[in-house]
């Protein structure tokens, strides 16, 4: 690292795309199947001799894999640069970190922008529905492909810890420590309705085409950009964007006009703008369908706890924070009454936050520290140096 | 030397190695580490405070955000050995339900509490007309968390009442040894500033551990 680059920018060890045969296909809850599966991944850190510090970081709606190195797309730093790198809560000193684009996602991983096998058009609509169990097998499959047979831990926030989540149902003999960040078990009817909103400005557009733009030379960037607006609202607090932005104008005097007259507009269609520049508006309808369909325990008659049963050997830990009210600290409640009920060795802290859902990006240091010492000492009883 | 150092030291004591113990309002941890490093205990903890929390985390120990009155209902029963409230039944809502979950979760309760009928209180109130400011209850009536405070008579009566067998009891005071006592004679409710109760059901089942004598338990 050059002393020109900021600290936290570390080097991927690893960026690769992997594609599977057509005779290893992604199995999906729909019944249907993925052949010749890619699944596009960034690693940091490097895998010790006996493989056991591996650690998997899932990525929420609208991230990636590039989570701890720079976009490249955007230019931008990793979504959890803060969290992953040398000395920080992730060490990539110390651990092999794995971070892998969702399936249906749009950063290399097979999703409905990408080419149908059967026709070499992009799938379009015509790509199946995906769940968060699909995207957990898909991340099993890499793992496998990989050499990883077990993870030290896997973490992350939102749809990240839903899949966290998913990841103990599954695969309990896997994992030796969960990290679920402010998540929840299934999709409340407020954030069905929410993503409802977000769906419908895209499929309002006339540029989406029934999901067939891509290969009529357009992008329903409008949509999308609405969509994204809707969504931003809900991962921020009023008492964020009240502070951020208050009543503040963005000139001297009122339009009298639909302009951007207040700082808070300008700000959600920057949003919005940015947004469509690196993101897929199939792929948001697509991977916020899979997170409204998300019932961890509906597999198990609703019963939460007898879903953790088999998962009370892992060290879980569960974030959430007081000013998140799309997953709010109720909803990680229920995840560790139930782990409790399952006699699984659970923490739980509520972190005191003002800026809503988004917290889990940001840089709160009574999270990083607790994160910090969960890790460790988790790791002091991996054995791991 | 405070109190609460005392009520570890006897905790300590009474807890058998490698036993599952569950501490409510477990704070940074301290006894939680002194179960786990001196018994090889598999310690969980309840706690209100996020720092708390944050503090145990960093500990290694498994800690719950919450609190009695209202995560204890979701522990199963009989997931623990023990489980210990120090100092905090007079600070939840609902001491009686408490109580009663500490003993459905954990074979055995350590419980320990100040006695609102020590002489110095009696003094206080009698004398000075004020809310007493004492050792086991060093915090003015304004600022403290105390809601439902209690003698050792009042709480032998409703251990009577829940059908709880006081296996063991000792007086705590500042600075001295645990004083095994009797908590039902009225001396003891005068002379005792705090004490410390071993509680089991007074109809155990059969999955009940190993009987200890009590003279092992509080010597």
């Amino acid at each position: 690292m050059s002393d020109g680059e900021a600290a936290s920018e570390i080097v991927a060890t690893g960026t690769d795309v992997i594609r599977f045969p057509a005779t290893t296909p992604l199995r999906l809850d729909s019944g249907a199947e993925i052949r010749g599966l890619e699944i596009a991944y960034s690693t940091y850190g490097r895998l010790n001799a006996d493989k056991s510090n591996a650690i998997l970081v899932c990525h929420a709606l609208t991230m990636d894999q590039h989570a701890a190195s720079t976009h490249p797309v955007t230019g931008k730093p990793g979504w959890w640069a803060q969290v992953i790198g040398p000395g920080q809560p992730l060490d990539t000193d110390r651990y092999f970190i794995i971070c892998a684009n969702v399936v249906g996602g749009c950063q290399g991983t097979t999703g409905p922008s990408s080419p149908d096998p059967a026709t070499g058009q992009p799938y379009g609509l015509k790509f199946p529905v995906v769940t968060i169990p699909d995207m957990v097998r898909a991340q099993a499959m890499l793992l496998d492909a990989l050499g990883v047979e077990t993870l030290f831990a896997v973490i992350g926030g939102s749809m990240g810890g839903m899949q966290v989540l998913q990841w103990a149902a599954d695969y309990p003999e896997r994992l030796f420590s969960a990290i679920c960040i402010a998540a929840a078990a299934r999709h409340s009817a407020q954030n069905i309705a929410f993503h409802e909103v977000g769906r419908q400005a895209i499929m309002a557009d006339p540029d989406w085409r029934a999901g067939e733009y891509a290969w009529q030379g357009v992008r329903p960037e409008k949509g999308l950009a609405v969509a994204r607006m809707a969504a931003h609202i809900t991962y921020l607090s009023e008492a964020a964007l009240q502070r951020k932005f208050g009543r503040e104008l963005q000139r001297d005097g009122l339009s009298w006009g639909f302009d951007a007259d207040f700082q808070v507009e300008s700000y959600l269609r920057y949003q919005g703008a940015a947004f469509v520049d690196r993101f897929d508006a199939n792929s948001y309808l697509y991977i916020t369908r899979a997170m409204d369909y998300f019932d961890l325990a509906a597999a198990r008659g609703g019963n939460l706890a007898e879903t953790f049963r088999a998962a009370r050997d892992v060290r879980f830990c569960v974030f959430s924070f007081t000013s998140d009210w799309l997953y709010p600290t109720s909803e990680s409640r229920q995840i560790v009454r139930a782990l409790n009920a399952a006699g699984a060795r659970a923490s739980f802290v509520e972190i005191e936050s003002d800026k809503g859902h988004d917290a889990f990006l940001l840089d709160e240091p009574v999270m990083h520290s607790a994160l910090a010492g969960f890790v460790a000492s988790a790791a002091q009883a991996r054995g791991l140096e | 030397m405070t109190l609460v150092r005392q009520d570890f030291r006897e905790i300590l004591r009474l807890v058998r190695p490698g036993a599952r113990v569950l501490d409510v309002g477990c704070g940074e941890g301290e006894l939680l580490e002194l179960l786990w490093r001196e018994k090889g205990v598999d310690g969980r903890g309840l706690e209100i405070s996020a720092e708390g929390v944050s503090a145990c985390l960093a500990r290694g120990l498994a800690v719950v955000q919450g609190d009695a009155d209202d995560d204890l209902d979701y522990f199963p029963a009989r997931a623990f050995d023990y489980a210990v409230l120090s100092q905090t039944l007079p600070q939840v809502r609902q001491p009686r339900h408490v109580l009663s979950e500490l003993l459905r979760i954990a074979e055995r309760a350590v419980v320990s509490l100040p006695n609102f009928a020590h002489w110095r209180v009696r003094f206080d109130l009698l004398g000075a007309g004020r809310m007493p400011i004492t050792r086991a209850l060093p915090t003015p009536w304004w600022a403290t968390g105390n809601i439902h405070l209690c003698t050792l008579r009042d709480f032998t009566e409703l251990c009577d009442d829940l059908d709880l067998r006081i296996e063991a009891c000792a007086a705590l005071a500042d600075g001295k040894p645990a004083r095994p006592i009797d908590p039902k004679q009225a001396v003891e409710n005068w002379r005792a500033e705090s004490a410390i109760f071993l509680l089991s059901r007074a109809t155990p089942d059969a999955s009940a551990g190993p009987k200890v004598a009590k003279q092992d338990l509080f010597s």
